[in-house]
């Protein structure tokens, strides 16, 4: 029987795990403990419902849901002068919650705060795009249905930024694997030479630990070099690789002054200072 | 290094007799690499820094070419992503003959240090390469020494028009 | 000789020219314009460029998944690749953001160390814009003279860390090494060179007539577009807002150091060409100052926080219970609290913001990079047209993008 791999998640996880080990959770503060954020936050949840509202390491959270984004959105932009977008994505928690969480940085250039406004949508849900709001939007979203699959509403463009437009597959998802799946791995292969040309190139070299048996005693000669063509595979390596220059001597045209003087080691000289 | 199933003993290996006119036309055309301007990632930092005023690249003869139909050389500083490769195999058919390649740094070797699922682990999976260079990013001398190593190259292989299949596909 | 494979040539693809005589030209992922794999759709009328659709990925690495394959620590090397040409300050960023996350405050010299090391890293990004900028609009020697400063810098660089390029000279922590003998007198020469060197360019290139016709009413963002796009950096100062996280929501020794952050009004690339080379200037002044805060400062480089951070090497050598703590650090990785932080530092190219969400194990949950020049890509779209075919070179340069960030 093949080990039990778990599909749900197959990113690289701690071998150990103490069982008695309380994971610490970052300091969260209630909101009154910032009046700007308190003001915020009361002046927002006039507009939308806030489902959860905290300050975490000095930055205001705030969990509203799907629908409302827009609204909220436009609320800190126009009224609260939350003046700029800084990021946009999301963060998969599909095997732990069915779902995607969204969330939105913003800062304030004249208050200079920064707040985080997250929403939790479901897996094949879409969310409405801000696009309209704030233009960074258009390529943040690309590239968080690029990544995730998320599709965004009334988007102008909504299209694949960061992977060959014909990728298969939705890299940032915690079923994707990190070194890519069979479509992934062949996927140059298959596109210049064709799916023939598989057997011929053969698979990726993925394994980083891999030595080949010949390496230390190959590469450990400076200037050393197999020339093309030939037959290394059972250790017979030609013991002399033509070294020289043809013009390793100099070039000589008369005895001298030559062309091209032989180089001499040991007249270089090393620099003490910088000049 | 990719594996290939490619019959080595099929080219022969015997070390050949160059002839004077080989000896010339080598002599020519080792000093006179025009590499093409194919910087990709954080090598491309190195490799115009090789060009400029410490490690003068002009030295060897090279003048970098922005047009695949004028070089000679394909120096792939940096790492190949998948959405790439298809275009690094059209420049590199783009090159007229005799083409050289010199793979730069550890990306373009085997991928280097994004052993993920967008990078090509290692250009010589899509182009043959000449010559390896090692290094994340390489110094500029190493650069100018892997030139060094292809002009030797070019100068123990005879000059004939018709090359030789390179181990590649 | 040609290989078999199944790429056809381009032309029998796509239509280039329409009837209205606009016509399609793709600068495509690769071109000489030395600023990485940026390709750009452009409909052309004329030389008038009537739309354009910037594509990008062709650098994208997936870096965003791999750190949610590795431990903090490991990752810290990944994010020197994203902004390339200013390694330092991507590793700055991502070890205050997960100090943060972890509550550990680096101490005093580290964060000397760290602000040095970020403004000389300005210096460095600023001097690469300026050589790859002059030399796309044509100044090509510009390129040469940027460049021998640059080497300068770098050799401070690989002086303090070895490696010119790609630093990882910042730990989660503090720093792990101490400055070099000698290293303050070569920063001062350096400096002392570079403002030489300033005025060279500036000479070259300020004043002069061709320069300021290329460069100025040339990609004009104006406030409202550039805080539509998160803009940040140098493109929103250059449109006229006084915005600097260095100043405004200070982090690290910022509060304590004095300096000015110029702002330009004209919206153009001419203004930013005059931030950019002011900038050098306010970098340089903040150095000044380190330089007698790192004379007085403690001598300790690392934090103590046993449950996060690994001690010092003697400590480790020699006591029984660090080298068990520094074990399992290294092989399983420290457990951050569960919660989520988004720290912002202002790197050369603008904003950029580490996002990581952590559910306690060793591996993050989701790491999410902000890249400043992820957006001023996107900018282009809105930007160019309007403009001729030349002033696109002008404005992709003018911008300061590097695709480390934008694909990451």
């Amino acid at each position: 029987m093949r080990a039990y791999q778990n599909k749900k998640d197959v990113q690289k996880k701690s071998y150990y795990n103490d069982r008695f080990y309380v994971t610490p959770q970052t300091p969260k503060e209630p909101i009154f403990n910032d009046s700007t954020y308190s003001n915020d936050v009361s002046s927002l949840s006039k507009k939308v419902e806030i489902l959860e509202s905290y300050i975490e390491l000095g930055e205001l959270v705030v969990y509203i849901k799907p629908q409302d984004n827009i609204e909220a959105i436009t609320h800190l932009r126009d009224i609260m002068a939350y003046d700029m977008l800084m990021e946009l994505s999301a963060i998969d928690y599909i095997a732990a919650r069915g779902g995607f969480e969204i969330f939105y940085e913003m800062l304030s250039t004249s208050k200079r705060k920064r707040i985080r406004v997250k929403t939790f949508i479901k897996q094949d849900q879409a969310i409405e795009s801000v696009e309209p709001l704030f233009r960074m939007a258009n390529w943040s979203e690309r590239e968080m249905y690029d990544m995730f699959g998320i599709k965004s509403n009334n988007h102008p463009f909504l299209k694949r930024i960061l992977m060959p437009d014909d990728w298969e597959g939705h890299p940032l998802l915690k079923t994707y694997p990190l070194q890519g799946d069979e479509s992934a791995q062949w996927y140059e292969v298959d596109k210049i030479f064709g799916k023939e040309a598989r057997d011929i190139i053969g698979p990726e070299q993925r394994d980083d630990a891999a030595i080949e048996r010949y390496d230390t005693t190959r590469f450990s000669r400076l200037g050393h070099e197999v020339p093309f063509a030939t037959d290394i595979r059972d250790g017979k390596e030609p013991d002399h690789t033509p070294l020289a220059y043809q013009e390793e001597g100099g070039v000589v045209i008369g005895k001298s002054p030559r062309l091209v003087t032989k180089f001499d080691e040991n007249e270089s000289v090393v620099l003490k200072e910088r000049r | 290094m990719a594996q290939h199933k490619v019959n080595y003993l099929a080219e022969g290996g015997a070390p050949i007799a160059l002839t004077t006119v080989d000896k010339i036309v080598n002599f020519g055309r080792s000093n006179s690499l025009w590499p093409m301007t194919y910087g990709l990632a954080c090598c491309a930092i190195e490799m115009m820094a090789s060009g400029a005023s410490r490690f003068d690249f002009d030295r060897f003869g090279t003048i970098f070419r922005a047009s695949p139909r004028q070089s000679d050389v394909l120096v792939i500083a940096g790492t190949l992503t998948k959405k790439h490769a298809e275009f690094l195999r059209r420049l590199y058919d783009q090159m007229p003959d005799p083409k050289w390649v010199i793979s730069m740094g550890s990306c373009a070797n085997t991928g280097g240090m994004f052993n993920t699922y967008a990078t090509v682990q290692g250009a010589d999976r899509v182009i043959p390469v000449d010559i390896y260079l090692p290094g994340c990013a390489p110094r500029p001398e190493t650069l100018q020494y892997a030139l060094m190593l292809l002009q030797k190259k070019i100068r123990r292989n005879p000059a004939g028009m018709a090359q030789k299949a390179k181990r590649l596909v | 000789m040609q290989q078999k494979n199944r790429l056809k040539p381009f032309f029998e693809n796509i239509n280039f020219e329409r009837e209205d005589n606009t016509m399609i030209v793709n600068f495509g992922p690769q071109h000489p314009s030395a600023h990485g794999q940026l390709r750009l759709v452009l409909e052309l009328q004329g030389e008038e460029v009537v739309k354009a659709y910037p594509d990008v990925g062709y650098l994208h690495r997936g870096m965003e998944k791999m750190g949610e394959n590795m431990i903090y620590n490991e990752f810290l090397p990944t994010t020197d690749r994203m902004d390339y040409i200013a390694a330092s300050s991507n590793n700055y960023g991502y070890a205050l953001a997960v100090e943060k996350l972890i509550g550990v405050q680096a101490p005093r010299r580290a964060e000397v160390i760290r602000t040095m090391l970020a403004e000389l890293n300005r210096i460095i990004s600023h001097l690469f814009w300026l050589a790859t900028h002059a030399l796309d609009v044509g100044a090509m020697s510009v390129f040469l003279y940027a460049f021998r400063e640059r080497e300068f810098a770098m050799d401070l660089m690989e002086d303090y860390c070895g490696a010119r390029l790609t630093h990882s000279a910042v730990r989660i922590g503090g720093v792990p090494l101490d400055l070099p003998k000698g290293w303050i007198t070569q920063l001062e020469k350096f400096m002392f060179t570079l403002t030489e060197q300033i005025e060279i360019y500036e000479g070259l290139l300020t004043k002069n007539r061709i320069w300021r016709m290329r460069l100025e009413d040339v990609g004009i963002v104006d406030e409202k577009m550039a805080k539509s796009w998160g803009c940040t950096g140098l493109v929103l100062r250059g449109a006229g807002v006084k915005w600097d996280l260095r100043k405004e929501m200070p982090y690290g020794l910022y509060p304590e150091l004095d300096f000015d952050i110029p702002v330009s009004h004209t919206n153009d690339s001419y203004g930013r060409y005059k931030l950019h080379m002011q900038e050098m200037h306010e970098s340089m002044k903040i150095l000044k100052q380190l330089i007698p805060m790192y004379k007085e400062s403690p001598i300790e480089l690392m934090a103590i926080s046993p449950e996060y951070i690994s001690s010092s090497k003697e400590e480790m050598m020699t006591q029984n219970y660090s080298l068990m703590q520094h074990f399992v650090l290294v092989t399983q990785g420290m457990r951050p609290p569960k919660g989520e932080v988004y720290v912002a530092t202002e790197s050369p190219k603008g904003e950029l913001g580490f996002f990581i969400v952590s559910d306690g194990s060793p591996y993050p949950y989701r790491m999410k990079l902000r890249a400043p020049s992820f957006w001023h890509t996107g900018i282009l779209q809105d930007l160019l047209p309007g403009y001729q075919l030349a002033d696109v070179v002008t404005i992709i340069g003018n911008l300061n993008i590097v695709f480390g960030e934008i694909d990451r």
